[in-house]
C-alpha cells in the first residue's frame, strides 16, 4: 500500500475521495477521515494565507505517511494539504486511512495529523477581517506534545 | 595532482514566512567561508551579512532549518548540501 499525498491550491471532495481509496477493496472494513477547516477566530479573521515549501512538503507529508503504513496494517492511506489563500468553514486538510478493523485506521488517521502539524513545512499568516494583514500563526506547544505522544507508544 | 585547494562550493539558500520577510530574500545563491561545516557554522556567517539576517536568527532555536529538503537540526553537516531552506517552526494542518 503506497500513501497518497497532494499538495494542491484547490479545493477538495471528502466523499469522491473516500470513494476513490476504497474502490475495487471489498476487505476495507473501516474509514476514518479526518477535515482540518479555516475559522474565524469569532469573526477576528477575513482568511488564512498558507506558504508552503514546494517539494518539501510532499517529501515530509510522503515520509511521515510512510511511517503510519509501516506502523498500522492499512489498505489505504490519503493526505492532501492546500496551499494559498483559505477562507473561513473552507477545507484546509484531509487525511483518510482505510483498513479492515477501525483500532488502526482511527490510530493512523491521528499520527499521521499530529506528525504533519509539527513536520510539513507549512506556514499560516492571518487576514484579518478590518481588510489588514495580520501576523504569522504562532506553533503551539500543544502541538508538539500531541506528536511527542506517539514516542511513547510502541 | 596539486588540488590542495577546494573550492568553496556554491549553496542555495531558502527562506519561507517570517524568515523570509526578515531576510528580505525567497532564495539566494552563496558560497559560504572555508570551513563553514555545520547548520549552526551557516547560521554564524549568515548573521554576519546584515540587519535582516541578525534580526531573523536573533533567536536561534526558533529558527528551523532543512538540507535538501529534509529537516536537519544545528550541528547536522552541511556537506556536499545543494539546498538548505530556513523557516519558523510549521504551523500547517
Amino acid at each position: 500500500m503506497t500513501p497518497l499525498v497532494r499538495i494542491q491550491r484547490e479545493d477538495f471532495d471528502i466523499g469522491a475521495e473516500i470513494a476513490a481509496l476504497t474502490r475495487g477493496n471489498a476487505n476495507i472494513g473501516a474509514v476514518v477521515s479526518f477535515a482540518g477547516l479555516c475559522r474565524d477566530e469569532s469573526g477576528r479573521l477575513a482568511a488564512l494565507e498558507l506558504e508552503h515549501y514546494p517539494g518539501m512538503a510532499e517529501a515530509e507529508i510522503g515520509r511521515v505517511a510512510a511511517e503510519a503504513a509501516g506502523r498500522w496494517p492499512l489498505s489505504g492511506l490519503l493526505a492532501i494539504h492546500r496551499f494559498g489563500l483559505i477562507r473561513p468553514s473552507e477545507q484546509i486538510v484531509l487525511v483518510i486511512a482505510a483498513s479492515s478493523h477501525r483500532r488502526e485506521a482511527f490510530e493512523a488517521a491521528d499520527f499521521l495529523m499530529d506528525y504533519l502539524k509539527t513536520r510539513a513545512p507549512f506556514w499560516k499568516r492571518e487576514h484579518l477581517a478590518d481588510g489588514t494583514l495580520g501576523g504569522w500563526v504562532e506553533a503551539k506547544a500543544d502541538d508538539d506534545d500531541a506528536a511527542q505522544r506517539w514516542e511513547q507508544i510502541s | 595532482m596539486s588540488t590542495a585547494t577546494v573550492e568553496p562550493a556554491s549553496l542555495r539558500l531558502v527562506y519561507f514566512a517570517w524568515v523570509r520577510e526578515r531576510v528580505g530574500l525567497t532564495e539566494e545563491t552563496v558560497t559560504p567561508p572555508a570551513g563553514t561545516a555545520t547548520i549552526a557554522d551557516l547560521v554564524r556567517w549568515l548573521k554576519t551579512r546584515g540587519e535582516g539576517y541578525e534580526l531573523a536568527f536573533e533567536n536561534e532555536a526558533v529558527v528551523r532549518a532543512a538540507i535538501d529538503q529534509t529537516h536537519a537540526k544545528p550541528a547536522a553537516a552541511i556537506t556536499g548540501a545543494r539546498e538548505i531552506a530556513f523557516f519558523p517552526p510549521m504551523t500547517g494542518g
